[in-house]
């Protein structure tokens, strides 16, 4: 390829590029430019610069409680399925499991399940065993739905790292708890932070499981999903939606930034 | 004097239905540089982590400093172990990676820093207390986890093949520095090695491991010079065997007659063998000495043609062929003059010469 081609006279595969991207990240672009858009219809030509769309839905109780309820589910979600994606993660790596293909492939199924399946089926158990729909039925779901990819992120940090380093820990005096401690988690760790990012994603947006598990408590992509019928609803969630964008890519690159700072304090310092 | 560091008793290994080590019983006296030399598999590895304690012994025990071992974790015993990939923690720096092991030793601050000070100068690394484990070259990495593991002045230092991933030059000047570390500190070394060479450099004593077993323990010197099967003779640097059987054996020299050499004269032979016994005699290579014009009759002589030459720099190796022997004999010859390698053709005649203390006879099945 010749890298000194005029930037007006672009090869193939510069135009590929720019025709990906922008496929990918102009629809998003739309949220935050008609959040900020005085008219209340979604449509061109924009009619001013305009704040009053954050300002309603700070002041809209529904939407600020759909929004608690994802945060609290998909918190507690990213935590208990990376805790289990660990567990087996370290299972699967460091000891010799009878039945270890299957019991693996057991636990990957729910990444092939179709959604709506995995829903109507849960549904029916969940209601022939008389327990009550709420955001407790759509946590546990998400769980389901989530630990195989929080152990497919685990297994391959893992896999990655060399097992005498955990002998080593344990040849130098450290018990089982502190080798893991001392040892296997600062070096896992990056695996761990991606794994709680990847399923607190999964689960904030997830919107078939939480549809049919939920009674009255609705979140967020249901709530946006039933405010569809009421245009008026619709400017709060586009600046909702914008602020979500801005928030998430400002954690992305602050669990980055702390990844790599923790890596070289702990390289750097004294004991 | 026997002072036993770690005894083996009976110790066996099974995984599944292979045997990694069976039955195998020696002890290792304290203060030594003791190694365990055998091919891949053969069960040398497997010994080394069970004394470290990551393997469980199906059979025996063993003991170290008199204590038994089969109760006791890893994390509990008084060794430490180099690992062959040296296992240094990628998220710690190099003061933090020798100072890993010492969180219970309940030293203050001051005195941890100090004793650090002592391990980065023992490695000759002073000043890289704060590189990162990334920042390493492979020398420095093992001399990181020697470090790691001394400062906790074990009873044993276990070593797991630690110089195979370094390039030549830097095996032999670590092997010169592992020695003298070791006569320095005094603390008995268990090394494993599949390099006869490192083997024979580096230990008081070698044990030759063959299929879970030990074959023979001795000096360098002696399984060298006088190995105690043709297993060991074989494995430990190159030997030429010779079919043979005994013709007269008296206390001073032993006659064995063979198709290949004639009638040999064997002095200095340890071996108690009888008349009409089937016997190997084996001669190195070094001790042939090749002769290019005809020195006549005597003894302990044979003649054949020179076959492929390898010119190995310091010395060459010829493949000599007798007439009543199918493989060409090996002879090793030092280069000691410029142009000696020029003086051999292909198909010239040769005469082969060894002393009669040169010559190893041993039992022939």
């Amino acid at each position: 390829m010749n890298v000194n081609r005029p930037w007006w006279r672009p090869d193939g595969f510069a135009v590929y590029a720019v025709i990906y991207l922008t496929f990918i990240y102009l629809p998003v672009l739309f949220l935050p430019l008609f959040s900020f858009n005085k008219s209340k219809y979604i449509a061109f030509p924009l009619k001013g610069f305009t704040f009053q769309w954050y300002e309603k839905m700070i002041n809209t109780p529904d939407l600020l409680e759909a929004l608690m309820n994802s945060v609290k589910v998909g918190v507690a979600v990213a935590v208990v399925s990376t805790m289990f994606g660990l567990l087996a993660a370290k299972a699967v790596t460091r000891y010799r499991i009878p039945g270890q293909g299957p019991v693996l492939g057991f636990i990957m199924v729910p990444l092939v399940i179709p959604g709506i399946i995995l829903a109507i089926a849960l549904l029916i158990l969940i209601t022939q065993l008389d327990i009550p729909l709420s955001l407790w039925t759509v946590g546990f779901a998400h769980m389901l739905l989530c630990t195989p990819f929080a152990m497919l992120v685990l297994i391959s940090r893992m896999e990655g790292f060399d097992k005498s380093l955990e002998e080593a820990a344990l040849d130098l005096g450290e018990g089982a708890w502190m080798t893991f401690w001392r040892v296997t988690f600062p070096i896992v760790l990056p695996g761990i932070i991606a794994s709680l990012l990847l399923t607190f994603t999964i689960s904030f947006d997830e919107f078939v499981l939480a549809f049919f598990l939920t009674s009255t408590d609705p979140t967020l992509p249901i709530y946006i999903w039933s405010s569809l019928r009421f245009p008026t609803k619709i400017p709060p969630v586009l600046a909702l939606g914008a602020t979500i964008f801005v928030l998430s890519f400002v954690v992305v690159s602050f669990a980055e930034w702390i990844r790599r700072r923790g890596v070289k304090l702990e390289s750097s310092s004294g004991i | 004097m026997s002072d036993p560091i770690i005894s083996f008793q009976g110790v066996s290994k099974r995984f599944g239905q292979v045997t990694a080590v069976d039955n195998t019983s020696f002890d290792i006296q304290r203060g030594e540089f003791f190694s365990l030399l055998g091919p891949s598999g053969c069960g040398k590895t497997t010994l080394l982590r069970m004394v470290a304690g990551f393997e469980v012994p199906s059979a025996g025990e063993i003991m170290i400093d008199d204590q038994p071992m089969s109760a006791t974790p890893p994390n509990h015993r008084p060794v430490n172990m180099v690992f062959q990939n040296y296992a240094i923690f990628p998220h710690l720096n190099v003061r933090n990676n020798i100072a890993f092991g010492m969180r219970k030793a309940g030293l203050t601050r001051a005195e941890l820093d100090k004793r650090i000070d002592e391990a980065l100068e023992l490695i000759k690394l002073p000043g890289y207390g704060s590189r990162g484990a990334e920042e390493l070259s492979g020398g420095q990495r093992q001399r990181v986890a020697l470090a790691r593991a001394l400062i906790k002045q074990p009873k044993v230092l276990l070593l797991d093949e630690p110089l195979g991933a370094l390039d030549k030059k830097l095996r032999e000047q670590m092997q010169i520095e592992l020695r003298q570390l070791q006569q320095q500190i005094g603390i008995t070394f268990l090394f494993v090695t599949h390099d006869q060479e490192e083997a024979l450099t580096l230990s008081d004593r070698i044990a030759v491991m063959s299929e879970g077993a030990v074959m023979e323990i001795a000096s360098p010197g002696q399984l060298y010079e006088s190995p105690g099967s043709p297993f060991v003779a074989d494995f430990i640097g190159s030997m030429n065997f010779f079919e043979g059987e005994i013709l007269s054996s008296t206390d001073s020299a032993i006659t064995v007659q063979t198709s290949a050499l004639g009638t040999v004269s064997v002095t200095n032979s340890d071996a108690h063998m009888t008349a009409g016994q089937k016997a190997w005699v084996a001669i190195r290579p070094e001790k042939m000495q090749p002769v290019f014009s005809n020195p006549g009759e005597r003894a302990n002589t044979t003649s054949g043609s020179m076959g492929p030459s390898a010119y190995l720099g310091d010395r060459s190796h010829f493949y000599v062929q007798l007439p009543e022997r199918d493989d060409p004999v090996l002879v090793a010859l030092q280069n000691l003059e410029r142009s000696m390698a020029k003086l051999h053709k292909p198909n010239q005649p040769v005469w082969l010469q060894w002393a009669s203390d040169a010559v190893v006879l041993l039992p022939r099945d």
